[in-house]
Protein backbone atom coordinates (compact mmCIF):
# COMPACT_ATOMS: atom_id res chain seq x y z
CA UNK A 1 0.00 0.00 0.00
CA UNK A 2 1.00 3.91 -0.72
CA UNK A 3 2.99 4.81 2.38
CA UNK A 4 1.11 8.01 2.31
CA UNK A 5 -2.48 5.81 3.08
CA UNK A 6 -1.08 3.37 5.37
CA UNK A 7 0.03 6.82 7.59
CA UNK A 8 -3.23 8.26 7.02
CA UNK A 9 -5.21 4.90 8.03
CA UNK A 10 -3.35 4.33 10.99
CA UNK A 11 -5.46 7.93 12.56
CA UNK A 12 -8.44 6.95 11.76
CA UNK A 13 -11.20 3.98 13.49
CA UNK A 14 -13.18 1.78 12.65
CA UNK A 15 -16.78 3.16 12.39
CA UNK A 16 -15.64 6.43 11.93
CA UNK A 17 -17.92 9.11 9.36
CA UNK A 18 -15.62 10.25 7.49
CA UNK A 19 -15.40 13.39 4.75
CA UNK A 20 -13.05 13.04 2.06
CA UNK A 21 -12.56 16.52 0.69
CA UNK A 22 -11.44 15.97 -3.56
CA UNK A 23 -11.60 12.44 -3.23
CA UNK A 24 -10.36 11.93 -6.56
CA UNK A 25 -11.52 8.54 -7.90
CA UNK A 26 -12.45 6.92 -4.13
CA UNK A 27 -8.90 4.92 -3.42
CA UNK A 28 -8.79 6.03 -0.32
CA UNK A 29 -12.33 6.12 0.63
CA UNK A 30 -12.89 2.65 -0.93
CA UNK A 31 -9.85 1.35 0.67
CA UNK A 32 -10.65 2.85 4.52
CA UNK A 33 -14.22 1.06 3.67
CA UNK A 34 -13.10 -1.91 3.32
CA UNK A 35 -9.65 -2.24 5.83
CA UNK A 36 -11.48 0.32 8.50
CA UNK A 37 -15.29 -0.22 8.03
CA UNK A 38 -15.71 3.75 8.23
CA UNK A 39 -18.70 5.35 7.13
CA UNK A 40 -19.04 8.43 4.70
CA UNK A 41 -19.22 10.93 1.20
CA UNK A 42 -16.00 12.30 -1.21
CA UNK A 43 -16.64 15.15 -2.49
CA UNK A 44 -15.36 15.99 -6.34
CA UNK A 45 -15.98 17.67 -9.31
CA UNK A 46 -13.95 15.85 -11.86
CA UNK A 47 -16.74 13.53 -13.60
CA UNK A 48 -14.58 10.60 -14.77
CA UNK A 49 -13.59 10.58 -10.82
CA UNK A 50 -17.18 11.05 -10.01
CA UNK A 51 -18.16 8.23 -12.20
CA UNK A 52 -15.48 5.48 -11.00
CA UNK A 53 -16.87 6.42 -7.36
CA UNK A 54 -20.17 5.42 -8.34
CA UNK A 55 -19.20 2.35 -9.67
CA UNK A 56 -16.69 1.21 -6.98
CA UNK A 57 -18.92 1.77 -4.40
CA UNK A 58 -17.88 4.82 -2.83
CA UNK A 59 -20.62 7.93 -1.54
CA UNK A 60 -19.75 10.43 -3.95
CA UNK A 61 -21.26 14.12 -4.28
CA UNK A 62 -20.58 16.35 -6.82
CA UNK A 63 -20.05 19.58 -5.15
CA UNK A 64 -16.94 22.22 -5.56
CA UNK A 65 -15.81 23.90 -2.67
CA UNK A 66 -14.95 27.15 -4.00
CA UNK A 67 -18.36 27.43 -5.16
CA UNK A 68 -20.47 25.78 -2.87
CA UNK A 69 -18.46 25.11 0.62
CA UNK A 70 -19.22 22.74 3.46
CA UNK A 71 -22.38 24.99 3.91
CA UNK A 72 -24.70 21.57 3.55
CA UNK A 73 -22.95 19.91 6.49
CA UNK A 74 -23.71 20.10 9.95
CA UNK A 75 -20.84 21.25 12.95
CA UNK A 76 -19.25 18.02 14.15
CA UNK A 77 -20.95 15.60 11.80
CA UNK A 78 -17.72 14.02 11.26
CA UNK A 79 -15.06 12.49 13.30
CA UNK A 80 -12.46 13.35 10.11
CA UNK A 81 -11.89 15.28 7.34
CA UNK A 82 -10.00 14.41 4.65
CA UNK A 83 -7.98 16.71 2.26
CA UNK A 84 -5.15 14.94 0.11
CA UNK A 85 -3.68 16.65 -2.51
CA UNK A 86 -6.67 19.53 -2.63
CA UNK A 87 -5.55 22.15 -0.52
CA UNK A 88 -3.56 23.86 -2.98
CA UNK A 89 -6.09 23.88 -5.69
CA UNK A 90 -8.96 25.62 -3.55
CA UNK A 91 -9.40 29.48 -3.78
CA UNK A 92 -9.18 30.03 0.28
CA UNK A 93 -7.31 27.30 1.32
CA UNK A 94 -7.97 29.16 4.75
CA UNK A 95 -11.40 29.11 4.93
CA UNK A 96 -11.97 25.59 3.91
CA UNK A 97 -9.59 24.32 6.79
CA UNK A 98 -12.04 26.60 8.98
CA UNK A 99 -15.13 24.74 7.70
CA UNK A 100 -13.28 20.99 7.52
CA UNK A 101 -12.59 21.83 11.64
CA UNK A 102 -16.07 22.70 12.00
CA UNK A 103 -17.83 19.78 10.38
CA UNK A 104 -15.24 17.21 11.63
CA UNK A 105 -13.37 16.81 14.86
CA UNK A 106 -10.13 16.35 13.45
CA UNK A 107 -8.47 17.27 9.85
CA UNK A 108 -6.08 15.16 8.24
CA UNK A 109 -4.22 17.01 4.94
CA UNK A 110 -2.14 16.46 2.66
CA UNK A 111 0.06 19.15 -0.16
CA UNK A 112 3.05 19.43 -1.81
CA UNK A 113 5.43 21.80 -0.24
CA UNK A 114 6.79 24.60 -2.41
CA UNK A 115 10.02 24.74 -0.58
CA UNK A 116 11.37 21.49 -1.43
CA UNK A 117 15.20 21.68 -2.20
CA UNK A 118 14.56 20.66 -6.23
CA UNK A 119 11.79 23.43 -6.62
CA UNK A 120 14.27 26.59 -4.78
CA UNK A 121 16.94 24.74 -6.63
CA UNK A 122 14.90 24.85 -10.38
CA UNK A 123 14.08 28.65 -9.76
CA UNK A 124 17.21 29.76 -8.82
CA UNK A 125 19.13 27.80 -11.46
CA UNK A 126 16.62 28.11 -14.28
CA UNK A 127 14.55 31.18 -13.43
CA UNK A 128 10.77 29.37 -14.73
CA UNK A 129 8.65 28.20 -12.52
CA UNK A 130 9.55 24.71 -10.92
CA UNK A 131 7.57 21.58 -11.85
CA UNK A 132 8.61 18.17 -9.83
CA UNK A 133 6.74 14.63 -9.49
CA UNK A 134 4.48 16.65 -6.87
CA UNK A 135 3.91 19.13 -8.98
CA UNK A 136 3.70 17.99 -12.41
CA UNK A 137 1.75 21.33 -13.98
CA UNK A 138 2.72 24.20 -16.53
CA UNK A 139 2.28 27.22 -14.54
CA UNK A 140 -0.53 28.44 -16.97
CA UNK A 141 -2.60 25.30 -16.72
CA UNK A 142 -1.98 23.82 -13.21
CA UNK A 143 -4.68 23.62 -10.88
CA UNK A 144 -2.76 24.18 -8.17
CA UNK A 145 -3.03 27.98 -7.73
CA UNK A 146 -2.41 28.67 -3.57
CA UNK A 147 1.09 26.94 -3.02
CA UNK A 148 2.55 26.77 0.28
CA UNK A 149 5.23 25.79 2.13
CA UNK A 150 5.22 23.87 5.38
CA UNK A 151 6.41 26.88 6.93
CA UNK A 152 3.46 28.64 5.97
CA UNK A 153 1.02 26.25 6.47
CA UNK A 154 2.09 25.39 10.16
CA UNK A 155 2.06 29.50 10.32
CA UNK A 156 -1.20 29.69 9.12
CA UNK A 157 -2.31 26.80 11.64
CA UNK A 158 -1.02 28.93 14.68
CA UNK A 159 -2.84 31.92 13.62
CA UNK A 160 -6.34 30.41 13.42
CA UNK A 161 -5.84 28.47 16.46
CA UNK A 162 -5.08 25.12 14.70
CA UNK A 163 -3.24 22.48 16.71
CA UNK A 164 -1.09 19.83 14.17
CA UNK A 165 -1.22 16.47 16.61
CA UNK A 166 0.84 14.96 14.12
CA UNK A 167 3.54 15.48 11.03
CA UNK A 168 4.72 12.75 9.18
CA UNK A 169 7.00 13.96 6.11
CA UNK A 170 7.24 11.85 2.54
CA UNK A 171 9.12 12.22 -1.11
CA UNK A 172 7.40 12.74 -4.20
CA UNK A 173 6.42 8.62 -4.48
CA UNK A 174 5.05 9.16 -1.06
CA UNK A 175 8.10 7.49 0.66
CA UNK A 176 8.94 8.46 4.61
CA UNK A 177 12.70 9.23 4.57
CA UNK A 178 15.06 9.92 7.35
CA UNK A 179 16.20 13.42 5.45
CA UNK A 180 13.03 14.75 4.87
CA UNK A 181 12.21 14.14 8.34
CA UNK A 182 15.34 16.01 9.63
CA UNK A 183 15.02 18.57 7.04
CA UNK A 184 11.27 18.61 6.53
CA UNK A 185 10.88 22.08 4.59
CA UNK A 186 13.90 21.73 2.86
CA UNK A 187 13.73 17.89 1.90
CA UNK A 188 9.91 17.04 2.46
CA UNK A 189 7.56 17.10 -0.57
CA UNK A 190 4.83 16.32 0.93
CA UNK A 191 3.69 16.25 4.31
CA UNK A 192 0.93 14.79 5.79
CA UNK A 193 -0.83 17.25 9.14
CA UNK A 194 -3.20 15.65 11.27
CA UNK A 195 -5.17 18.60 12.61
CA UNK A 196 -7.90 19.75 15.18
CA UNK A 197 -8.91 22.96 17.29
CA UNK A 198 -6.96 24.12 19.95
CA UNK A 199 -9.61 23.01 22.20
CA UNK A 200 -10.22 19.90 20.98
CA UNK A 201 -8.43 16.87 22.93
CA UNK B 1 -40.66 1.15 -36.17
CA UNK B 2 -37.31 -0.08 -38.14
CA UNK B 3 -36.82 -2.89 -40.25
CA UNK B 4 -34.90 -4.92 -38.18
CA UNK B 5 -35.03 -4.29 -34.29
CA UNK B 6 -31.81 -2.64 -32.68
CA UNK B 7 -29.20 -5.12 -31.14
CA UNK B 8 -29.91 -3.41 -28.00
CA UNK B 9 -33.45 -3.36 -27.85
CA UNK B 10 -35.56 -5.69 -25.23
CA UNK B 11 -37.23 -6.70 -28.66
CA UNK B 12 -40.70 -7.56 -29.00
CA UNK B 13 -42.77 -7.51 -25.40
CA UNK B 14 -45.96 -8.00 -24.68
CA UNK B 15 -48.15 -6.37 -20.95
CA UNK B 16 -49.62 -8.71 -18.93
CA UNK B 17 -52.29 -8.15 -16.24
CA UNK B 18 -52.20 -9.07 -12.40
CA UNK B 19 -55.72 -9.10 -11.04
CA UNK B 20 -55.58 -8.52 -6.90
CA UNK B 21 -58.60 -9.79 -5.16
CA UNK B 22 -57.78 -8.21 -1.77
CA UNK B 23 -58.86 -4.90 -0.94
CA UNK B 24 -56.12 -2.35 -0.71
CA UNK B 25 -56.83 0.80 1.82
CA UNK B 26 -55.84 4.11 0.64
CA UNK B 27 -54.21 7.15 2.28
CA UNK B 28 -57.58 9.24 1.57
CA UNK B 29 -59.47 6.90 3.78
CA UNK B 30 -61.07 4.71 0.70
CA UNK B 31 -60.15 1.03 -0.22
CA UNK B 32 -60.22 -0.42 -3.71
CA UNK B 33 -61.77 -4.19 -3.05
CA UNK B 34 -60.11 -5.72 -6.06
CA UNK B 35 -57.74 -4.04 -9.08
CA UNK B 36 -55.84 -4.82 -11.81
CA UNK B 37 -51.87 -3.91 -12.80
CA UNK B 38 -50.86 -3.94 -16.19
CA UNK B 39 -47.00 -5.12 -16.41
CA UNK B 40 -44.03 -5.58 -18.70
CA UNK B 41 -41.15 -7.16 -17.55
CA UNK B 42 -37.98 -7.55 -19.07
CA UNK B 43 -34.50 -10.02 -18.36
CA UNK B 44 -35.03 -13.42 -16.58
CA UNK B 45 -35.32 -13.46 -12.67
CA UNK B 46 -32.54 -14.94 -11.23
CA UNK B 47 -32.73 -18.08 -8.89
CA UNK B 48 -33.07 -16.18 -5.59
CA UNK B 49 -34.53 -12.82 -6.89
CA UNK B 50 -32.07 -10.76 -6.72
CA UNK B 51 -31.66 -9.14 -9.39
CA UNK B 52 -35.19 -7.61 -10.22
CA UNK B 53 -35.37 -3.66 -10.89
CA UNK B 54 -38.82 -1.81 -10.32
CA UNK B 55 -39.21 0.73 -12.53
CA UNK B 56 -41.50 3.83 -11.74
CA UNK B 57 -43.11 5.75 -14.57
CA UNK B 58 -43.60 9.51 -14.32
CA UNK B 59 -47.00 11.58 -15.17
CA UNK B 60 -47.79 10.52 -17.94
CA UNK B 61 -45.95 6.95 -18.20
CA UNK B 62 -46.97 3.62 -18.13
CA UNK B 63 -45.84 -0.09 -18.03
CA UNK B 64 -44.00 0.05 -21.73
CA UNK B 65 -40.80 1.16 -20.99
CA UNK B 66 -38.96 -0.23 -23.01
CA UNK B 67 -38.95 -2.94 -26.68
CA UNK B 68 -41.52 -2.81 -28.95
CA UNK B 69 -44.90 -3.93 -28.96
CA UNK B 70 -45.12 -5.45 -32.73
CA UNK B 71 -42.39 -4.82 -35.11
CA UNK B 72 -45.31 -2.26 -36.65
CA UNK B 73 -44.60 0.07 -33.60
CA UNK B 74 -43.41 3.79 -35.01
CA UNK B 75 -41.48 3.97 -31.21
CA UNK B 76 -40.06 1.99 -28.47
CA UNK B 77 -40.78 1.80 -24.87
CA UNK B 78 -40.44 5.46 -23.04
CA UNK B 79 -36.88 4.48 -21.07
CA UNK B 80 -35.76 2.39 -24.03
CA UNK B 81 -32.36 5.12 -23.46
CA UNK B 82 -31.72 3.42 -20.70
CA UNK B 83 -33.11 -0.37 -20.63
CA UNK B 84 -31.80 -3.43 -22.88
CA UNK B 85 -29.21 -5.26 -23.13
CA UNK B 86 -25.47 -3.30 -22.49
CA UNK B 87 -27.45 -0.34 -21.46
CA UNK B 88 -27.92 1.13 -17.63
CA UNK B 89 -30.36 -0.74 -16.66
CA UNK B 90 -28.96 -4.05 -18.12
CA UNK B 91 -31.52 -6.62 -18.96
CA UNK B 92 -28.27 -9.08 -19.50
CA UNK B 93 -28.29 -8.88 -15.96
CA UNK B 94 -31.72 -7.71 -14.16
CA UNK B 95 -34.56 -8.36 -14.13
CA UNK B 96 -36.66 -5.53 -15.36
CA UNK B 97 -40.76 -4.74 -13.50
CA UNK B 98 -42.60 -2.03 -15.21
CA UNK B 99 -45.87 -0.89 -15.03
CA UNK B 100 -48.98 1.29 -15.26
CA UNK B 101 -49.75 2.57 -11.68
CA UNK B 102 -53.34 2.50 -10.01
CA UNK B 103 -55.39 5.16 -11.50
CA UNK B 104 -53.64 5.13 -14.86
CA UNK B 105 -55.49 4.78 -18.06
CA UNK B 106 -53.08 2.08 -20.05
CA UNK B 107 -54.57 -0.82 -18.47
CA UNK B 108 -54.43 -0.68 -14.76
CA UNK B 109 -57.61 -0.11 -12.99
CA UNK B 110 -58.35 3.78 -12.91
CA UNK B 111 -60.95 6.51 -13.22
CA UNK B 112 -62.23 5.00 -16.76
CA UNK B 113 -62.44 1.36 -15.60
CA UNK B 114 -65.67 -0.25 -14.55
CA UNK B 115 -66.40 0.43 -10.86
CA UNK B 116 -68.55 -2.77 -9.41
CA UNK B 117 -70.56 -0.87 -7.22
CA UNK B 118 -72.38 0.82 -10.31
CA UNK B 119 -71.65 -1.08 -13.16
CA UNK B 120 -70.08 2.36 -14.95
CA UNK B 121 -67.15 3.94 -14.89
CA UNK B 122 -65.64 5.60 -11.91
CA UNK B 123 -64.58 8.97 -13.13
CA UNK B 124 -64.63 11.07 -10.24
CA UNK B 125 -65.58 9.14 -8.04
CA UNK B 126 -62.00 7.03 -8.29
CA UNK B 127 -60.22 7.72 -5.20
CA UNK B 128 -57.56 9.96 -5.08
CA UNK B 129 -54.16 8.70 -4.97
CA UNK B 130 -50.63 8.74 -3.64
CA UNK B 131 -47.65 8.24 -4.21
CA UNK B 132 -47.55 5.78 -0.86
CA UNK B 133 -50.65 4.25 -1.93
CA UNK B 134 -48.74 3.30 -5.32
CA UNK B 135 -45.64 2.16 -3.37
CA UNK B 136 -47.68 -0.25 -1.25
CA UNK B 137 -49.72 -1.92 -4.34
CA UNK B 138 -46.12 -2.05 -6.35
CA UNK B 139 -45.16 -4.18 -2.44
CA UNK B 140 -48.20 -6.29 -3.67
CA UNK B 141 -47.04 -7.01 -7.13
CA UNK B 142 -43.51 -7.72 -5.54
CA UNK B 143 -45.26 -10.30 -3.46
CA UNK B 144 -47.10 -11.87 -6.47
CA UNK B 145 -43.47 -12.25 -8.67
CA UNK B 146 -41.86 -13.39 -5.34
CA UNK B 147 -39.62 -10.43 -4.99
CA UNK B 148 -38.67 -10.20 -1.34
CA UNK B 149 -36.15 -7.52 -2.35
CA UNK B 150 -35.48 -5.15 -5.21
CA UNK B 151 -31.61 -4.87 -6.30
CA UNK B 152 -33.24 -1.40 -6.72
CA UNK B 153 -36.25 0.86 -7.41
CA UNK B 154 -35.42 3.25 -10.38
CA UNK B 155 -37.24 6.69 -11.47
CA UNK B 156 -37.28 9.89 -13.11
CA UNK B 157 -39.05 12.68 -11.67
CA UNK B 158 -42.54 11.40 -10.50
CA UNK B 159 -40.88 7.91 -10.32
CA UNK B 160 -37.90 9.37 -8.75
CA UNK B 161 -40.37 9.95 -5.87
CA UNK B 162 -41.75 6.57 -5.85
CA UNK B 163 -37.95 5.06 -5.27
CA UNK B 164 -37.66 7.65 -2.32
CA UNK B 165 -41.00 6.67 -1.16
CA UNK B 166 -40.12 2.95 -1.27
CA UNK B 167 -37.03 4.29 1.06
CA UNK B 168 -39.30 4.91 3.67
CA UNK B 169 -42.41 2.33 3.60
CA UNK B 170 -40.36 -0.33 2.69
CA UNK B 171 -36.75 -0.20 4.27
CA UNK B 172 -36.00 -3.45 3.78
CA UNK B 173 -37.55 -4.47 0.59
CA UNK B 174 -34.56 -2.76 -2.06
CA UNK B 175 -30.72 -2.14 -1.72
CA UNK B 176 -30.80 1.06 -3.88
CA UNK B 177 -33.26 3.58 -4.51
CA UNK B 178 -32.23 6.02 -7.85
CA UNK B 179 -34.20 9.23 -7.90
CA UNK B 180 -33.33 11.17 -11.37
CA UNK B 181 -34.79 14.41 -12.03
CA UNK B 182 -37.02 14.73 -9.10
CA UNK B 183 -37.75 16.53 -6.20
CA UNK B 184 -38.67 15.46 -2.52
CA UNK B 185 -41.59 18.17 -2.57
CA UNK B 186 -43.12 20.55 -4.89
CA UNK B 187 -42.68 24.06 -4.79
CA UNK B 188 -45.43 26.83 -5.36
CA UNK B 189 -44.61 27.07 -8.63
CA UNK B 190 -44.54 23.72 -9.99
CA UNK B 191 -48.43 23.22 -7.77
CA UNK B 192 -49.26 26.43 -9.63
CA UNK B 193 -48.48 24.70 -13.12
CA UNK B 194 -50.23 21.75 -12.12
CA UNK B 195 -53.29 23.87 -11.15
CA UNK B 196 -53.47 25.70 -14.77
CA UNK B 197 -52.80 22.00 -16.20
CA UNK B 198 -56.18 21.39 -13.95
CA UNK B 199 -58.05 24.13 -14.57
CA UNK B 200 -57.60 23.89 -18.24
CA UNK B 201 -59.59 20.18 -18.01
CA UNK B 202 -62.18 21.16 -16.03
CA UNK B 203 -63.28 24.30 -17.65
CA UNK B 204 -64.16 22.32 -20.60
CA UNK B 205 -67.37 21.94 -21.55
CA UNK B 206 -67.13 18.44 -22.39
CA UNK B 207 -65.75 17.31 -19.09
CA UNK B 208 -69.02 17.10 -17.48
CA UNK B 209 -67.79 17.02 -13.88
CA UNK B 210 -65.80 14.32 -14.73
CA UNK B 211 -68.41 11.90 -16.25
CA UNK B 212 -67.60 12.14 -20.19
CA UNK B 213 -67.62 8.97 -20.08
CA UNK B 214 -71.62 8.76 -19.97
CA UNK B 215 -71.32 11.10 -22.52
CA UNK B 216 -69.89 9.79 -24.95
CA UNK B 217 -67.24 12.25 -25.28
CA UNK B 218 -63.76 13.67 -24.33
CA UNK B 219 -62.73 16.95 -22.71
CA UNK B 220 -60.35 17.07 -25.57
CA UNK B 221 -59.35 20.59 -25.71
CA UNK B 222 -58.83 20.55 -22.02
CA UNK B 223 -56.52 17.84 -21.65
CA UNK B 224 -54.43 19.53 -25.04
CA UNK B 225 -54.14 22.60 -23.32
CA UNK B 226 -52.78 20.92 -20.37
CA UNK B 227 -50.42 18.96 -22.04
CA UNK B 228 -48.68 22.35 -24.03
CA UNK B 229 -48.38 23.60 -20.76
CA UNK B 230 -46.44 20.65 -19.18
CA UNK B 231 -44.61 20.22 -22.48
CA UNK B 232 -43.24 23.37 -21.64
CA UNK B 233 -42.58 23.08 -18.38
CA UNK B 234 -40.41 19.35 -19.46
CA UNK B 235 -37.96 21.68 -21.96
CA UNK B 236 -35.81 24.32 -21.66
CA UNK B 237 -35.58 27.27 -23.42
CA UNK B 238 -32.53 26.77 -25.32
CA UNK B 239 -33.88 23.55 -26.46
CA UNK B 240 -37.08 24.63 -27.68
CA UNK B 241 -34.94 27.73 -29.25
CA UNK B 242 -32.77 25.25 -30.99
CA UNK B 243 -35.80 22.97 -32.12
CA UNK B 244 -38.03 26.11 -32.98
CA UNK B 245 -36.00 29.07 -32.73
CA UNK B 246 -38.72 31.58 -34.30
CA UNK B 247 -39.27 29.72 -37.17
CA UNK B 248 -42.42 30.44 -39.07
CA UNK B 249 -44.85 27.89 -40.94
CA UNK B 250 -44.78 29.93 -43.61
CA UNK B 251 -42.43 32.74 -44.48
CA UNK B 252 -44.38 35.97 -43.33
CA UNK B 253 -46.22 36.56 -40.61
CA UNK B 254 -50.37 36.96 -41.05
CA UNK B 255 -51.12 39.07 -38.27
CA UNK B 256 -53.81 36.58 -37.37
CA UNK B 257 -54.02 34.03 -34.57
CA UNK B 258 -53.25 30.46 -36.16
CA UNK B 259 -50.17 28.50 -35.57
CA UNK B 260 -47.93 30.53 -37.61
CA UNK B 261 -44.60 29.59 -35.56
CA UNK B 262 -43.38 26.15 -35.73
CA UNK B 263 -43.44 25.72 -32.15
CA UNK B 264 -47.31 26.80 -31.65
CA UNK B 265 -47.74 23.89 -34.33
CA UNK B 266 -45.42 21.65 -32.54
CA UNK B 267 -46.98 22.44 -29.00
CA UNK B 268 -50.70 21.63 -30.90
CA UNK B 269 -49.52 18.89 -32.59
CA UNK B 270 -48.63 17.49 -29.24
CA UNK B 271 -51.25 18.73 -26.72
CA UNK B 272 -54.21 16.50 -29.73
CA UNK B 273 -51.91 14.05 -29.98
CA UNK B 274 -51.58 13.70 -26.37
CA UNK B 275 -55.47 14.25 -25.74
CA UNK B 276 -56.07 11.34 -27.97
CA UNK B 277 -54.85 8.94 -25.97
CA UNK B 278 -54.45 9.96 -21.97
CA UNK B 279 -57.62 9.90 -20.18
CA UNK B 280 -58.60 13.37 -18.39
CA UNK B 281 -59.22 12.25 -15.17
CA UNK B 282 -56.00 10.12 -14.89
CA UNK B 283 -54.11 13.70 -15.86
CA UNK B 284 -56.08 15.14 -13.07
CA UNK B 285 -55.13 12.33 -9.87
CA UNK B 286 -51.41 11.99 -11.43
CA UNK B 287 -50.51 16.08 -10.95
CA UNK B 288 -52.47 15.75 -7.13
CA UNK B 289 -50.24 13.03 -6.49
CA UNK B 290 -47.63 15.16 -7.25
CA UNK B 291 -48.83 18.19 -5.24
CA UNK B 292 -49.32 15.91 -2.17
CA UNK B 293 -46.59 14.33 -2.16
CA UNK B 294 -44.07 15.33 0.54
CA UNK B 295 -42.35 13.20 2.84
CA UNK B 296 -41.37 15.72 5.34
CA UNK B 297 -45.12 16.90 6.28
CA UNK B 298 -45.55 14.83 9.06
CA UNK B 299 -41.70 15.54 10.66
CA UNK B 300 -42.46 19.40 10.41
CA UNK B 301 -40.74 19.43 7.32
CA UNK B 302 -37.98 17.96 8.03
CA UNK B 303 -36.77 15.21 5.64
CA UNK B 304 -34.05 14.48 7.39
CA UNK B 305 -35.82 13.02 9.89
CA UNK B 306 -38.20 11.63 8.02
CA UNK B 307 -35.45 9.73 5.76
CA UNK B 308 -34.97 7.82 9.29
CA UNK B 309 -36.05 5.01 8.50
CA UNK B 310 -34.18 4.25 5.27
CA UNK B 311 -31.70 1.61 5.02
CA UNK B 312 -30.44 1.26 1.41
CA UNK B 313 -28.24 3.04 -0.79
CA UNK B 314 -29.25 6.42 -2.57
CA UNK B 315 -28.15 7.80 -6.44
CA UNK B 316 -29.35 10.82 -6.88
CA UNK B 317 -29.21 12.73 -10.73
CA UNK B 318 -30.04 16.35 -11.77
CA UNK B 319 -29.85 18.06 -14.61
CA UNK B 320 -28.31 21.55 -15.24
CA UNK B 321 -31.60 22.82 -17.69
CA UNK B 322 -34.26 21.34 -15.41
CA UNK B 323 -36.62 24.39 -14.35
CA UNK B 324 -39.37 21.60 -13.45
CA UNK B 325 -37.51 20.06 -10.59
CA UNK B 326 -34.00 22.03 -10.32
CA UNK B 327 -30.50 20.80 -8.94
CA UNK B 328 -31.37 22.95 -5.79
CA UNK B 329 -34.59 20.25 -5.34
CA UNK B 330 -32.35 17.34 -5.68
CA UNK B 331 -29.58 19.19 -3.43
CA UNK B 332 -31.98 19.44 -0.79
CA UNK B 333 -33.06 15.47 -0.80
CA UNK B 334 -29.49 14.74 -0.83
CA UNK B 335 -28.40 17.09 1.71
CA UNK B 336 -31.19 15.80 3.90
CA UNK B 337 -29.94 12.43 3.21
CA UNK B 338 -26.42 13.70 4.40
CA UNK B 339 -27.67 14.70 7.79
CA UNK B 340 -29.60 11.40 7.81
CA UNK B 341 -26.46 9.85 7.63
CA UNK B 342 -27.59 7.94 4.54
CA UNK B 343 -25.43 6.35 1.88
CA UNK B 344 -26.12 8.83 -1.29
CA UNK B 345 -24.49 9.79 -4.42
CA UNK B 346 -24.92 12.45 -6.30
CA UNK B 347 -24.07 14.57 -9.62
CA UNK B 348 -25.43 16.99 -11.39
CA UNK B 349 -25.77 16.48 -15.32
CA UNK B 350 -24.89 18.90 -17.86
CA UNK B 351 -27.61 18.93 -20.40
CA UNK B 352 -29.24 21.49 -22.57
CA UNK B 353 -32.52 19.00 -22.62
CA UNK B 354 -34.28 20.57 -19.64
CA UNK B 355 -36.50 18.11 -16.99
CA UNK B 356 -36.89 15.47 -20.18
CA UNK B 357 -33.03 14.91 -19.83
CA UNK B 358 -33.47 12.16 -17.99
CA UNK B 359 -35.37 10.69 -20.83
CA UNK B 360 -32.31 11.61 -23.48
CA UNK B 361 -29.05 10.12 -23.56
CA UNK B 362 -25.91 12.33 -23.27
CA UNK B 363 -22.11 10.42 -22.44
CA UNK B 364 -22.09 11.86 -18.74
CA UNK B 365 -25.64 10.69 -17.83
CA UNK B 366 -25.30 7.05 -19.36
CA UNK B 367 -21.47 6.54 -17.98
CA UNK B 368 -22.57 7.56 -14.49
CA UNK B 369 -25.99 5.51 -14.46
CA UNK B 370 -23.69 2.39 -16.13
CA UNK B 371 -21.38 2.35 -13.56
CA UNK B 372 -23.66 2.51 -10.66
CA UNK B 373 -26.09 0.09 -11.68
CA UNK B 374 -23.11 -2.14 -12.86
CA UNK B 375 -21.94 -1.98 -9.57
CA UNK B 376 -25.75 -3.18 -8.06
CA UNK B 377 -25.90 -5.96 -10.40
CA UNK B 378 -22.47 -6.79 -9.15
CA UNK B 379 -23.48 -6.40 -5.46
CA UNK B 380 -26.32 -9.23 -6.24
CA UNK B 381 -24.39 -11.61 -7.86
CA UNK B 382 -26.16 -10.85 -11.23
Amino acid sequence: MRPDLEIIQQWIKPGHHILDLGCGDGTLLDYLQRERGVSGFGLEINPEHITTCMGRGVAVIEQNLDTQGLGNFDDGSFDVVLMTQALQAVRRPDRVLDEMLRAGREGIVTFPNFAHWRLRWGLTLSGRMPESEALPYKWYNTPNIRLCTFKDFEALCRQKGIRIKSRRVVDGQHQNSWLARLWPNLLGEIAIYRITRENEQ
Amino acid sequence: MPDSLPADSVGIVSPQTYHFENPIDLACGQTLESYDLVVETYGELNADASNAVLICHALSGHHHAAGFHSVDERKPGWWDSCIGPGKPIDTNRFFVVSLNNLGGCHGSTGPGSINPATGKPYGPDFPVITVSDWVKSQALLADRLGIDCWAAVVGGSLGGMQALQWSLDYPERLRHAVAIASTPRLTAQNIAFNEVARQAITSDQEFHEGRYYDFDTLPRRGLMLARMVGHITYLSDASMGEKFGRELRDQAYKFGYGAEFQVESYLRYQGERFSESFDANTYLLMTRALDYFDPAYEFDGDLSRALAPASCNFLVLSFSTDWRFTPARSEEMVNAMIAARKKVSYAEIDAPWGHDAFLIPTPRYTDIFQAYMARVAREVGA
